[in-house]
């Protein structure tokens, strides 16, 4: 692949994440690795409702006691936003807008962090009450789960920070507009997993 | 353009040779290394096998101890199916599916790498607990209460092992896929796929839904033994019976990821050496779907003495029975391929022939086992232990020990001794039903499985005795196999393009083992079996779909290898660090040192090679 073709938005190709053979399978095997992810957040969450509330004698932590929906709702409120924005992103992408793409990713990444940040904070406020990981068996499983995604989200932001540094002098081309499609295919994946996530362990925790 | 003149070049140095091979995305390549890994770990596995045996030799006997026992049976167990069968099946994916659909590599031929390099330090990783602690001893199966009572290290290493082993399974799973999706080659429709591609296809996509629930199974135990977690402990809120079920959920797919490309296996060599197109294609490639759907409705018959209720049980049980009509389309199907065939009697054909028999007694124990209040009889007897062989050994060893003959002149371009070869198959096949058969009896008569001795005056002494016996007969088996090869290689005689002749895919149309880039021009698919569609017409190879251009060919990369080392680094901190205070620092070192290296890959730009029009000729001619 040669990386120096020069593009312009009228060049540029209608589907640039698929343009190349190396660019479909990327997009294909990564669909499939979502595939591969929804069956593992599964698990974590067949899990968790097997174990909800499950605690030993004496035990106080309870969903109804223990989660407050404003923070939740505030993270929700970040992270699909968070989700809009890389759609943004994704149409200047595909419109050969670089600047905007990049403009408009940094926005998504700042919201995520927003969210993570709120979450660490949540998780800390949890164990200064004594709700640790070791807690009970419902403790650990609710870490485990909205840990797991946590990490998702981290691990999202160190991606996008590197995709936006590696390419923000060189511009958009056919070898990184996949890395870029991908990215925002996975973050939205964080987001629907976020959405089952606020829906099944907390409004169900404290409403249902 | 080093790459090219490496591959075309001379002699190399050990240096460059070792190099190579660490450094290789070659799906030819990684095929090899995966047979060797698997071999290796067969080998392993089948040591373990035999110090059973020489246990269970006769009554009472104190050839190991209890403890010794349980670690024995673990590690052959998980050693067999995780580190042996499914990497020698990967071993000949990897080798033979490109070549079956045209393509010049697989879809990410660096991800290929990563998965071979953490299969095989995640095998390290399981067997090093021989000499640095103790064996994982709760079993293949390592059922949660059990497994966190054990002392030791033993279950961590199992839990990291498998960690690291399955995360490469998974990655492999996803690459077959996208392999068979997009890089088939022109007019290679779905419907004119080999089975073997089929086979694969579907086998990976069960390793696709299958392994994650593994991993978080495995992950859930981590937690519970190294981290303070609480999922199986009763006393904490716990619930032991959340491991049964997502190990099942895993654990039963993981039975047809196996059988499946077995039977991909089969069929190529049935209609080969009948000389016939295989019958009922489309009735088989159905079957083989239809059999990875129903394999992750079923697990549950696996716990049918747990006491989930006559509903559960009834449902899986009727699911399971179901799994039985498929598997008989294809019996009839291979049956009706032979018959009237023009049969050649070569290694490969005798395997296939001798696998009939034995898988549909594997499948028949299987149904029965299937009838829940049938199985609290046979739960837990030789009964089991007897099914289960039958149709992993009877199937799956069969089908790769047949494949080794059947595609050894494909990767390596020498033909393995047909005398030699049949002379394995008849100690192997022999000595596994003389092994495994009387174990049906053995379970009927009570033997439970699992326990490291049994008294004297039970009337089972002959029995196991004449069990013991046949394990040997296979051991030999093995051991000419091994002998089949060195002498094989030692020969070096070389072979064409076709050395059996009646080859009907497109891997037998291109050169013993093929150039790097497989396929000088991509071939144009003209229908099913379309290399014997072109030898009908009298041509010598395959048509071209496009003229000789520039071939785009990827790097090689040590990447793979260090990124798998921090992880394999990152697990023994991850175990000690309850012991020892170096081991959070590692855990963190092996962790940040694999991210490094994912940065480095992810920033650094990877766009691959051309072969030029020039050098494809002159490889080409080099080779006429």
């Amino acid at each position: 692949m040669d990386l120096n073709t020069k593009f312009t938005p009228q060049s540029w190709p209608d589907h640039p994440e698929t343009a190349t053979m190396e660019a479909k399978n990327k997009f294909v095997g990564f669909w499939l690795f979502l595939g591969g992810e929804t069956v593992l957040f599964a698990t974590l969450f067949a899990t968790y409702l097997a174990l909800k509330n499950s605690v030993p004698d004496g035990n106080e932590f309870r969903t109804e006691t223990l989660f407050e929906l404003p923070l939740v709702f505030v993270m929700t409120m970040l992270l699909l936003t968070s989700s809009l924005t890389s759609v943004y992103a994704m149409y200047h992408m595909k419109n050969y807008n670089f600047k905007q793409m990049q403009l408009w990713l940094a926005i998504t990444g700042f919201l995520g962090l927003g969210f993570l940040a709120l979450e660490v904070y949540e998780f800390n406020h949890y164990i200064h009450l004594g709700f640790t990981f070791s807690n009970s068996a419902f403790s650990s499983a609710f870490y485990t789960l909205v840990g797991t995604h946590g990490l998702h989200v981290a691990l999202g932001l160190v991606w996008l920070t590197l995709l936006i540094l590696r390419n923000a002098k060189r511009g958009l081309n056919l070898y990184n507009a996949t890395k870029y499609y991908t990215f925002s295919l996975y973050w939205h994946f964080i987001d629907v997993v976020w959405v089952f996530i606020f829906t099944v362990v907390y409004l169900m925790g404290v409403v249902g | 353009m080093t790459t090219v003149a490496n591959s075309v070049g001379q002699k190399k140095g050990f240096g460059a040779t070792l190099w190579d091979w660490l450094t290789t995305v070659d799906h030819k390549k990684i095929g090899i290394l995966y047979l060797i890994g698997g071999g290796f770990f067969f080998v392993l596995g089948g040591i373990e096998a035999m110090l059973i045996r020489l246990q269970l030799l006769v009554p009472n006997n104190d050839f190991v101890s209890a403890g010794f026992y349980n670690e024995l049976i673990t590690m052959h167990g998980t050693t067999m199916i995780f580190l042996a069968a499914m990497p020698l099946l990967f071993g000949f994916m990897n080798a033979i599916v490109p070549l079956q659909i045209g393509a010049r590599d697989v879809a990410f031929p660096f991800i290929n790498s990563l998965g071979f390099w953490m299969f095989f330090f995640g095998g390290l990783f399981l067997n090093l607990s021989w000499f640095l602690d103790a064996a994982p001893d709760a079993g293949w199966t390592s059922y949660a209460s059990l497994s966190i009572a054990s002392t030791g290290h033993g279950i961590d290493f199992y839990a990291i092992g498998l960690q690291i082993a399955g995360a490469g399974t998974l990655m492999a799973g996803i690459n077959f896929l996208v392999t068979i999706i997009n890089m088939r080659a022109p007019g290679m429709t779905y419907m004119r796929m080999p089975l073997f591609t089929w086979t694969t296809f579907v086998a990976s996509a069960l390793i696709l839904f299958a392994f994650p629930p593994l991993t978080i199974g495995i992950f859930f135990l981590t937690f519970d033994r190294m981290f303070g977690g609480n999922f199986f402990d009763h006393t904490m809120g716990g619930n032991t019976i959340i491991w049964e079920h997502i190990f099942w959920i895993f654990g039963h797919p993981e039975v047809y990821i196996l059988i499946l490309p077995a039977f991909g296996i089969f069929s190529e060599i049935f209609s080969v050496f009948a000389r016939k197109r295989l019958f009922g294609y489309s009735a088989m490639v159905f079957a083989t779907v239809l059999i990875g759907f129903l394999g992750f409705m079923v697990w549950a018959h696996h716990m049918f003495t747990v006491g989930l209720g006559p509903t559960a049980n009834a449902i899986f049980a009727v699911a399971t029975m179901a799994i039985a009509v498929p598997t008989g389309v294809k019996i009839f199907n291979w049956l009706l391929t032979i018959w009237g065939g023009n049969i050649t009697m070569t290694t490969p054909m005798l395997y296939a022939l001798g696998f009939i028999p034995s898988f549909v007694m594997g499948g028949v124990t299987g149904v029965q086992q299937g009838a829940a209040p049938l199985d609290y009889q046979l739960h837990d007897s030789y009964f089991i232990v007897a099914h289960f062989h039958y149709v992993i050994v009877g199937g799956v060893v069969l089908a790769i020990l047949a494949a080794t003959h059947y595609w050894w002149p494909k990767m390596f371009g020498t033909m393995l001794s047909e005398k030699l070869g049949k002379i394995t198959f008849w100690f192997f096949f022999i000595g596994f039903h003389m092994t495994f058969f009387l174990q049906h009896f053995l379970g009927l008569m009570g033997m439970p499985r699992r326990v490291w001795t049994y008294m004297d005056g039970q009337g089972w002494n002959l029995f196991n005795l004449i069990s013991t016996i046949g394990a040997v007969l296979m051991a030999i088996g093995t051991i000419v196999l091994l002998i089949n090869i060195i002498v094989t290689t030692a020969k070096n005689v070389r072979v064409g393009n076709d050395p059996w002749e009646d080859g009907r895919t497109l891997e037998w149309a291109i050169p013993s083992p093929p150039p790097f880039y497989n396929f000088a021009q991509t071939p144009l698919v003209r229908g099913l079996d379309t290399y014997w569609i072109e030898k009908q017409e009298g041509h010598n190879g395959y048509t071209a779909a496009e003229p000789v251009t520039d071939i785009h060919m990827p790097n090689g990369s040590i990447i793979p290898f260090f990124m798998t080392l921090g992880i394999f680094i990152a697990g023994f901190g991850a175990m000690y660090r309850v012991d020892h205070s170096w081991g959070l620092p590692v855990l963190v070192f092996g962790l940040a040192f694999t991210f490094l290296t994912m940065a480095i890959r992810s920033v650094k730009d990877d766009l691959g090679f051309y072969v030029t029009k020039d050098q494809i000729r002159r490889m080409e001619r080099g080779r006429d």
